[in-house]
């Protein structure tokens, strides 16, 4: 049929590019593709570094405590990013909410799960103030957040009066809560373990409905073999993982933070992958005019993402408060940029229109793995704060060069090839992998129309 | 050196050929402009008479093209702008390249400073841009900052800002199109008193009338060719004379047979006034009426600026200018279309003149593309299945052959011919019954313009009306059943297919004489 199908490397191409859907469709998979790659690298060296201590049970629980609302805050953000503009205040609106929430519960006597409701409330009505200046006045989200971070952080220290405030233990759950342990005589967690044996399943049931559908639809399909070593591959990792974390201290298991965290990266993973609303966010990202010509309402989706992104920090906000067991005046400080670099080094785009969920939580862990690694070794924060600044700037860096190189990312590189020929333009009969395509590209609908 | 012959010419282009990937812009040009004369360049939009001026130049850098140009006798090869403007030669564009918040001095020397040590000499500057000024007839403070003056004054300090670099050879890319009449005649009897002050112009217009006052021979070009030169000063130059040579081409077998079958007219526009969304006193679409029948592709011919595109965007949701008054009539009854989505709920699709600016989104795939206007349709309360999409993005790649690997391949690396085909299938799945095609065919080769006119023919077959809005009279000649023309905002004229030639259309496109009889 073409030259391509008949490449020896063909069946591999498929297989590369597949596993890449893991991360996302679309061209910026690949770049997360390559983020996913130096996640695992910068996990094996301070693994190695560090003599075990980075994947023992107890450093995990503690990575996923100290830095889950970083990464909710990097989900929202990476939606931000993705429609070309930026969050500077959530940290600040974290904080606010959060002392919100604090004195809704110590002063005004709220059942935490009200003052939780209330805290949602107060994140969604600081949003749409936000996505108001935004969308409908048309300035800047960089100014109306500058803004906003001023404000709230001041409203904070305002309603607080510059000091703490202690929250209830009840509402410490959501900060520092665990999966409880149930009645059975078992030396490990059994609700984690259930918990990885969900996820595993599901990847194995969503890897063969793909494939379903695909034979389904006719389209080309990875071979088996890819299929299987890209499911016994994600399945080990979350049996494992859930593993680590069910056999730690007793009385500790996977935090309820990082259950929260899994819903949200699925839930938003969902709403920007098969949504109208999601796909909405990527076409204004990607150029505002065709959008807008497409039918696409810009200004609606400028101000619910907006919206969304204040709501996300107000959930992040009281899982620190829950965790740290107070609201202070500092909560929060610097959090914008922690979910900034998370986001660009989760292969986002500065000029807007690509990012995913996924990449940006993986980002989010570099950053969360590679401060905690630094500090397991003893660095001081000065220099934690350096090279994390040095691994933003390498990140995009490479990235950027890359792009201008016309290469996908710097791990993206080894499979860049066949990946570059997939794309460019076929010869005059385009190879499809499928039996029985060709006939169609002769029969009747085309044929018919041309006199 | 045969300095003696090239004394004579000012600027020689010889053979000068410029191919884009899969288009030859340019072939085997030559041009000579004489000292001190108005050279004017003729030709449709698309001939290639922009691609000439950027090669002359620098903004395609020599080695980008063959051929070779000689100015003052010597042999030329300019890098960039810089170089051509050093060299003598400065362009002025149809969108002014002036900085609004800039001062007229601040602009006029911008890039070209007067200074001593990199310390600008402001005295010097002022006293040689008043001069400037004067010798342009502009009477205005130059401290005034540009934002404050007028196209046609803006237009002037562009000519100042080519003097103060000591201009040999001018040239002006649709100088008049933005100005009004007054403002239009001071500029070309400027161009005139350059000429007497030994400075050459070539000027690119599409109002044949100024270009016969003016001009001291005319260049027409063609498809890329240069056909002929005309002598004014011989005598039996005239806008048909113009018109002949710009046309003067057989309609060859580039476009699908027709099977016309017209129905009744379903879609009215009537009455339908634009303002232009910046200057609320420039109307885009005064008073314009048209309108479609089932199964009939209906052409829109006008010149670049003439308010074809705008005409069609402001039907289309109102996505250009702002609204004053008309209706638009649907199947009888009168619709209100607010927005783009209520056009595309009322069946009504725009393919628009800038697929990359305009039509998609290039870091989507092909397969997100194709139902990009259309989410709705593959959606259950907002959740798209996309186990859906790949079939239908398939189903269009067989059927508009569209050359691609697989439909998950991006957009952007397609041909031009292939993402318009994206952009048609884009717009087919929203199921229209009237299809706005601005410009379908600009930028593509030969065989892959035949096979959107087939596609375009085929959807006028189903019973689609088509507005077909083009700057190539063959194609509309070619294609449409029905053209109307467009001149400053105005529909000039309304001719069966059948009936137009393109001199007819050519005059009703740049003249208001005749009123719309729609």
């Amino acid at each position: 049929m073409s030259t391509t199908a008949n490449d020896p490397a063909a069946p591999k191409k498929g297989g590369l590019s597949d596993l890449r859907k893991v991360f996302g469709g679309g061209q910026s998979s690949l770049r997360q593709f390559g983020i996913l790659g130096s996640l695992i690298v910068i996990i094996l060296i301070f693994q190695i570094w560090t003599g075990g201590l980075t994947l023992s049970p107890t450093n995990l629980i503690n990575v996923v405590n100290q830095y889950s609302y970083i990464l909710i805050l990097a989900i929202g953000m990476v939606m931000v990013i993705i429609m070309g503009h930026i969050d500077l205040s959530v940290g600040s609106v974290a904080a606010f909410t959060g002392i919100i929430v604090a004195k809704s519960m110590a002063e005004w006597n709220l059942p935490w799960p009200w003052a939780i409701v209330l805290g949602i409330a107060v994140g969604a009505a600081i949003g749409a103030w936000q996505g108001f200046w935004v969308a409908y006045i048309g300035v800047p989200a960089f100014i109306v957040t500058l803004a906003g971070m001023l404000i709230f952080r001041g409203g904070n220290q305002f309603i607080g009066q510059s000091t703490t405030t202690p929250v209830p233990q009840e509402f410490g759950i959501i900060g520092a809560g665990y999966l409880p342990e149930l009645a059975v005589p078992l030396n490990f967690n059994v609700l984690t373990m259930i918990l990885g044996v969900v996820g595993a399943g599901w990847i194995v049931w969503n890897e063969v409905r793909a494939r379903r559908v695909q034979q389904k639809m006719g389209s080309e399909r990875a071979p088996m073999w890819v299929s299987v070593v890209k499911v016994v591959v994600l399945a080990g990792v979350i049996l494992w993982a859930a593993w680590l974390f069910a056999t730690g201290r007793p009385g500790t298991s996977f935090p309820i933070s990082g259950i929260i965290l899994v819903a949200l990266v699925i839930l938003y993973s969902f709403i920007t992958n098969n949504t109208i609303f999601g796909r909405h966010i990527y076409a204004v990202g990607g150029n505002r005019i065709a959008a807008t010509l497409s039918g696409v309402k810009d200004r609606r989706v400028d101000f619910f993402v907006m919206m969304n992104m204040s709501v996300l920090a107000a959930i992040a906000g009281m899982i620190y408060v829950a965790r740290a067991t107070a609201s202070g005046p500092q909560d929060g400080n610097g959090w914008e940029l922690d979910a900034i670099a998370a986001v660009f080094i989760g292969g986002a785009a500065v000029s807007g229109g690509i990012g995913t969920v996924i990449g940006s939580v993986i980002g989010g862990l570099v950053m969360a793995f590679l401060n905690n690694g630094l500090q397991l070794i003893g660095a001081d924060a000065d220099v934690v704060q350096i090279i994390k600044g040095l691994v933003l700037l390498f990140a995009v860096g490479v990235d950027v060069w890359s792009k201008s190189q016309g290469r996908p990312s710097i791990l993206g590189i080894w499979g860049n090839r066949r990946k570059a020929r997939l794309q460019t333009e076929a010869p005059d009969e385009a190879p499809t992998t499928v039996p029985g395509t060709q006939s169609n590209l002769s029969s009747q609908p085309e044929d018919a129309r041309r006199p | 050196m045969k300095l003696n012959t090239e004394q004579h010419a000012l600027l020689e282009m010889r053979s000068i050929t410029k191919e884009f990937p899969g288009v030859k812009a340019l072939s085997d040009v030559s041009i000579t402009v004489h000292p001190a004369e108005i050279h004017a360049i003729c030709g449709e939009n698309g001939a290639g008479k922009s691609t000439l001026m950027k090669v002359l130049s620098g903004v395609y850098p020599a080695g980008t093209f063959t051929g070779e140009i000689r100015f003052r006798g010597e042999l030329v090869e300019f890098r960039d702008i810089r170089a051509s403007e050093h060299a003598g030669i400065a362009i002025i564009h149809q969108e002014l390249a002036l900085i609004p918040e800039l001062s007229v001095t601040e602009n006029i020397f911008l890039g070209n400073e007067i200074n001593h040590g990199g310390r600008i000499d402001w005295v010097a500057q002022k006293a040689r841009a008043l001069d400037l000024l004067a010798r342009v007839g502009l009477d205005e403070d130059p401290d005034t900052q540009i934002k404050h003056l007028g196209v046609g004054k803006q237009q002037l300090v562009e000519i100042a800002k080519a003097l103060a670099k000591d201009v040999k050879l001018l040239i002006l890319d649709e100088p008049t199109a933005a100005l009004n009449e007054d403002d239009s005649q001071h500029l070309l009897d400027l161009i005139r008193g350059l000429k007497g002050k030994g400075i050459a112009s070539i000027m690119i217009s599409h109002k044949l009338n100024e270009i016969e006052a003016v001009a001291d021979r005319i260049t027409i070009i063609r498809d890329g060719h240069a056909i002929e030169t005309l002598d004014v000063h011989a005598g039996g130059v005239d806008e048909d004379r113009i018109i002949r040579g710009m046309v003067g081409r057989s309609l060859e077998s580039r476009f699908p047979p027709r099977t016309p079958s017209i129905g009744d007219v379903f879609f009215e526009v009537k009455d339908w006034t634009i303002q232009h969304p910046q200057v609320p006193e420039r109307l885009v679409a005064k008073g314009s009426s048209l309108n479609v029948r089932r199964g009939e592709i209906v052409g829109i011919a006008g010149l670049m600026g003439a308010g074809r595109t705008e005409l069609a965007m402001s039907i289309f949701g109102r996505s250009y200018g702002n609204y004053l008054s008309g209706t638009i009539m649907k199947d009888g009854k009168e619709i209100v279309l607010k927005d783009v989505e209520s056009a595309i709920e009322h069946g009504l699709a725009y393919v628009s003149e800038d697929r990359k600016q305009l039509g998609l989104n290039l870091l989507d795939t092909i397969k997100r593309s194709v139902v990009a206007a259309k989410l709705t349709k593959i959606a259950k309360a907002g959740v798209i299945d996309d186990s859906q999409e790949f079939g239908i993005a398939e189903d269009y790649r067989k059927l508009l052959r569209i050359k691609t690997p697989s439909v998950e391949a991006g957009v952007s690396k397609l041909s031009g011919g292939n993402q318009q085909k994206v952009v048609l299938a884009k717009w087919m799945f929203t199921d229209p019954d009237l299809l706005i095609l601005d410009e379908p065919t600009r930028g593509i080769d030969v065989g892959a313009k035949y096979e959107i006119y087939t596609i375009i023919r085929a959807l006028a077959a189903q019973g689609k009306g088509v507005i077909l809005i083009s700057s190539e009279l063959p194609e509309l000649l070619g294609m449409a059943d029905r053209i109307y023309t467009v001149f400053e905002g105005q529909i000039t004229d309304n001719i069966p297919a059948t009936e137009a030639n393109p001199e007819a259309l050519m005059r009703s496109m740049t003249s208001a004489k005749k009123k719309a009889n729609a």
